[in-house]
Order: C-alpha cells, then structure tokens, then sequence
C-alpha cells in the first residue's frame, strides 16, 4: 500500500539528511571463504550504543542457496523518489536488494516490521536476470528515479561486455538493460550519477573471466584491467565520453559524486599504479561543458621486509596501498580513503576538491603491519580497512575487512580473518577508533555494509 | 449565481490541481534551486499552463464532440465509467510516468506537464460539467451557463479559466516554497494527493449518474 506521507527517511537534500536521527542497526553482506559449504547470510549488527547489544549480531538471514558470494547491495527506493520530474515519494524504503555478485542470483529482503528479523520475500534466479539482460554477476545497486538500477560485470559467460539493468522499484520484475547506446564501454564496475545534469558516471574492474579465479599477474601487468571511466547520458541512456586515466592506472573502482546537485564534480578510487605500486584518488568534474578528470590524491607503496609479504608481492619488497573503496560525507567535506593493503585508513578534507587536505588517518590490520583493535590489543590482524560506510550525519564511520572471497586468498594467505569496525569522527576533523565496537566473525566474511534509513552512499538528492 | 458556479468550479479544480506536487510547481522549485536563480521559477510556469492546457482541452474537446454524435445517457454512462475506472485502476497502481530529467527546456517542460497532467485524469475530473442536459436551455439546471455558449468558445473559455486557476495555485505554491518555506516542507506536508485526487474521480465518476 502506498504510504499517505512520504517515507521519512526520504530526504530532499543531502543538508536535511544530515539532521536524521543516528542508525540503530547496520545490515552487513555475510560471504563464506570458498572451502566452506555455508550459505551466505545477511547479518543485523546493533550500532545502537545505548543498547545492551551494542555492537553484537542481532539478526541473519540465510540465503537460499550455496555459493552466491554477497557483496554490493542497496535500497528499493531512497531519497531520489521526491525528485520532481518523477516524484513517487510514498513508496516505503523497506527491501533490500541484495545480489549474489558469483552465482547472480538476486535476494529481496524485507526490514520490516523488526529490523532485527529480516525476511526473504522473493528470489530473483540467474537464469531470468541472464535471459532479460544478457548480464551477470549484479553488482552495485541504486535507487534512482526511474527504478533500481544495478550495475554487472559481464556477459552470461563471463566474458563482456557489462553493463547497467534495471528493475521495477516496486514488483522487482527485471526490466532488461539500460543502455541504448554503450558506445566504447566494455568493461563494468561501479557507477552514479549527478541528477542535476542528468549525467550517469560508470568505473572499470574486469570481466568475470578475468577477476573470478584471482587476481591475473599477466593481465595486471599488461594493463589489461580496467583503467577508463565513461560519461552518459542518463536520460537518453547514451554513451557520451570516455576518460582514460591511463593504461598503468589499473582498477579504477568505487564512484563517489557530489551529494549536492548542483555540484558536477566527484571522485574514484584507483588500486594500483603499474609504475609503482601507488594508489591514488581522481577528481572528475565538468570542464566548459565537457568532462575532465585529474589525479588529486596519491598514496605510496610501503616498503614491507619480503618475509611478510604473499609471493606474489615478494619481489617487490613493498606492500601496495590497494584503495578497494572510498566514500564521501554527505555535506560533500570529508572524503574517507581504504587502503586494504597498508592497514591505513584515511580522511581527507575535500571542500576544495581539486586540493584534498589529510585531517586523520588510523592503522587496522595491513598485509605487513597487521595492527591490532583497540579493544584487543594483543591480537594481531589480518585484512585491512575495505567497505567503508558513513552515517548520514558524517558522525560515525564504521567499516569491515573483505574485498572478495578469491583475492582475499592471494593477498592474505594465511586467513583474511573477518571483522567490522567504528570510529568516531570529529565535524572539525580527525577520527578516532571507537574502542567498544569490535564485530568479529568466526563463520562469516563480512563485505558492505547499509545503514538502516540510509547512509552516504545510498541515497541521491534532487535539491540542494 | 447559478450562472456562475459552474465557472467557479472549473476555476476551482485549476486551483486544486496546481496543489499536487507533481503538477509542477515541485518542478519549478527545483529549477530554481538547481540554477539559484527566482527567473528559473518563473521561466518554467509558462510551458507547464501549456502542456496542462493542452491535456485538458483534448479532454473537454472530445466530450463536447461527443455530445453531439452520442445520446445523452450512452454519454453520462461512459463517462462514468470511465472515470470511476481510471480513478480504481491509479488507486490499485499508483505508478507514476518517468520522464525527462533536470536539464530541461521549454519543449521538454510542456511535454511533461501535458504527460503529467493526463495521466492523473486532470481534464477527466471536468467532465461532468460539459456533458449537457437532455433539455439545454433549462433554466433550473445547473449547466445553463455553459448552455449558451458555443462549442469553441465554451472551449476556449473554460480551458482559460481553469489554467489560469491552475497557474494562480501553481506560481504562489513555488514562490512561497522556494522563497520562504524550503523543500523541507515536503517531509510534513506532502501528502498522498494522488488517493485524494483518485478518490475524487472515482465519485466524480458516481456524481455524473446521479445528476
């Protein structure tokens, strides 16, 4: 039934979404190591800190079926339901949408009544999402003014090109793919938009065939992966531009626009430098009516002893940042950066985008460092800062430890671990680990994670 | 008095159709905060008068044509049904059509209105007023005013004074909106006009057997 007011976590702009009440529960994408005959899970975790289960599991939800590698996932409508060329504000934000990213199997997940008990409504079965879009492996999920949108890495065989398909926001049916001209675009990872100038941004990973059996070496090395974002238009689903950041820019991952929209400027993570193992963060932005894109943030390889090192670091004696995702506050302010292969994770003040400022850093895991939590201090760990998720009032910044079930292996061997994290960050700057949350999973590998009403990178804003 | 109230009522339901958001003065808003400029308000009414005058003079067109060709109770019966269909079928599917974006122009804004506007059924909720009476000329009945005017100019005349309606509601809505009130109101006060609007066809539809 559609609601007689309109959802109140809907939000015309992202400066009334930062006055939303904290989250009480955070949903995490839950991912069995591939040796384990589990099945994946959504898990409920308690962020409420004046609960007496704060920060314990409190809620999961067992998918289906084996195998399906849970990763992205997202919201059936958000705050871009009140944008006025579409306005359809009384749906309810209620189900998740939540795609196995290996067997592209699609779960629909209702929140309600009890956040606590989420329960599987309907079941979206490869087969139908290969036959209505000629796409698998479903990755990232937005909710947008014509419905959800959700980005896969290629085709049903594995090989390209990817793409975006769409789903009804409402019977979930699959509606087939968005494009109408993909131009040059081949490979698929991420994308958004600027629903002020009706522009979609979409990244580039790598084909299923090239990313499923681990990271390839030679196609890394020959600058096979993706290294190009692409421009669209979003309401006549064309193909505009293509920015190259260049063939030794390899993985050019996680698409953070500006929340408000009359800002056309936004940021992207690169994994790693064929030149030097750095990673980096780009800024694309509108350059007299065409777009430009420019490298604004560089982070160095570590020097690492080879004895620390996987084997398919120890030739090079350092340990490579590896920035597998970054996310923006929704005042458009502070940019938070993962390095999953340091341990380091960073804060940048980006009122000027174009000259990003560092405000805070804090160490966690690390392929050669491996720093303990606070909370248990003599526990060294493994993985590093990946899924990174901020509240809606840029307060709290909690993340977790996976990047995906077959690299994990190559780049901590010896056990990712599984383990989700808080810190507390201060308006002015700075941020600091919150001491009493430390989620730790024996039977899981925790990946994204949503925050319930919304977060910073799940909604999208039609007024300023 | 009798004379006048059928004009008041379709200058009436222009002013209540201006009221729901997605008649345009929403729209209009947000062009105006996207360009932070008052004119984008302003500049964006004109196109959306259009394209909802059009919807509804193709509507009031066809029952004025239809009335001539068709028996009155045949009429008063189809249109009913009509009515009281396409206000069930919005209220069991309250889907809304998709179109264009933010980046619009005056051709993009008064197709839009016009797509908006007759979607909703806006022209539809006019329709007992045009139907006639068997006994045109009758003084007692409450179609007289219109009773002596003729076809184009009945058109012509009721389209203008429910657009302008329309356009009173839907400028003072966007300049109080945008100047004063913020986009925050839309959390509080907007409510499900479509139930509302749905509803009102659907006794509309009702009202038109029992006249």
């Amino acid at each position: 039934m559609p609601l007689l007011k309109p959802d109140p976590t809907f939000y015309p702009s992202p400066r009334l979404a930062m006055l939303a009440p904290p989250e009480k529960y955070a949903f995490v994408a839950a991912l069995n190591p591939p040796d384990s005959t589990l099945n994946d899970a959504l898990l409920v975790i308690d962020v409420d800190p004046q609960s007496r289960t704060y920060g314990q599991r409190v809620g999961e939800v067992k998918m289906p079926e084996f195998g399906d590698e849970l990763h992205h996932f997202g919201w059936n409508a958000c705050s871009s339901a009140l944008c006025p060329y579409a306005p359809h504000p009384h749906v309810e934000r209620r189900y998740l949408v939540v795609p196995g990213l290996r067997s592209s199997r699609i779960h629909i997940i209702d929140t309600k009544p009890d956040p606590r008990k989420p329960e599987i409504v309907k079941v979206i079965e490869p087969e139908e999402v290969f036959a209505r879009t000629n796409y698998s492996r479903p990755h990232t999920i937005h909710c947008g003014p014509e419905g959800i949108y959700v980005s896969a890495l290629g085709a049903p065989n594995g090989d390209g090109p990817g793409g975006i398909f769409m789903l009804d926001c409402e019977t979930f049916e699959v509606l087939g793919q968005w494009e109408v001209n993909r131009g040059p675009q081949f490979l698929q990872y991420d994308f958004w938009w600027h629903l002020g100038f009706d522009t979609l941004l979409s990244s580039e990973w790598g084909t299923p065939n090239m990313i499923e059996n681990g990271l390839q070496p030679d196609l890394l090395l020959g600058g096979k992966y993706g290294h190009q974002m692409h421009v669209w238009d979003l309401r006549r689903r064309r193909h505009l531009q293509a920015l190259d950041l260049g063939k030794e820019q390899q993985m050019v991952l996680e698409m953070r626009p500006a929340h408000d929209p009359r800002k056309a400027y936004g940021f992207v993570g690169v994994v790693v430098s064929l030149k030097d193992l750095s990673a980096s963060v780009w800024l694309w932005h509108r350059n007299n009516g065409a777009w430009d894109v420019k490298k604004v943030i560089e982070i160095p390889a570590e020097p690492a002893d080879p004895e620390k090192l996987p084997p398919m670091l120890k030739d090079f004696k350092a340990v490579p940042p590896l920035v597998s995702d970054i996310d923006l506050s929704l005042d458009d302010r502070f940019l938070y950066v993962s390095c999953w292969g340091t341990g380091e994770f960073l804060q940048y003040d980006v009122s000027d985008p174009f000259n990003p400022k560092k405000t805070g850093s804090v160490r966690i895991g690390g392929i050669a460092n491996r720093t303990p939590h606070p909370k248990k201090r003599a526990q060294p760990l493994a993985g590093g800062p990946q899924m990174v998720e901020v509240s809606r009032d840029g307060k709290r910044i909690y993340f977790t430890n996976s990047l995906y079930a077959a690299w994990d292996e190559q780049f901590y061997p010896d056990g990712v671990g599984s383990w989700m994290v808080k810190l507390d960050a201060d308006p002015q700057g700075g941020m600091t680990f919150d001491e009493n949350f430390f989620v730790e999973s024996t039977d899981y590998r925790v990946h994204q994670i949503r925050l319930e009403g919304g977060d910073s990178s799940s909604d999208s804003f039609c007024f300023p | 008095m009798s004379a006048l109230w059928p004009w008041l009522a379709v200058f009436g339901l222009g002013l209540f159709h201006g009221i729901n958001p997605a008649m345009g003065w929403l729209f209009a808003v947000a062009l105006g905060l996207q360009e932070q400029k008052r004119a984008a308000v302003f500049r964006a009414l004109p196109p959306m008068v259009l394209g909802h005058a059009l919807s509804i003079a193709i509507i009031i067109a066809a029952v004025l044509v239809a009335r001539v060709n068709v028996p009155h109770d045949t009429l008063k019966i189809a249109a009913a049904a009509i009515l009281f269909a396409f206000g069930f079928y919005r209220l069991l599917r309250s889907r809304h059509p998709n179109w264009v974006g933010m980046r619009v122009g005056f051709g993009d804004l008064t197709i839009w209105s016009f797509i908006m506007a007759s979607a909703h059924g806006a022209g539809l909720m006019l329709v007992p007023f045009f139907l006639g009476s068997p006994a045109a000329g009758d003084a007692h009945h409450h179609e007289s005013a219109f009773a002596n005017f003729s076809a184009p100019s009945l058109l012509t005349a009721s389209v203008a004074v429910h657009t302008l309606g329309y356009l009173l509601m839907t400028a003072l809505i966007a300049i109080v909106v945008y100047e004063k009130l913020g986009v925050v109101i839309l959390r509080r006060a907007w409510f499900n006009v479509d139930l509302v609007w749905m509803l009102a066809l659907m006794i509309t539809g009702a009202f038109i057997i029992l006249l």
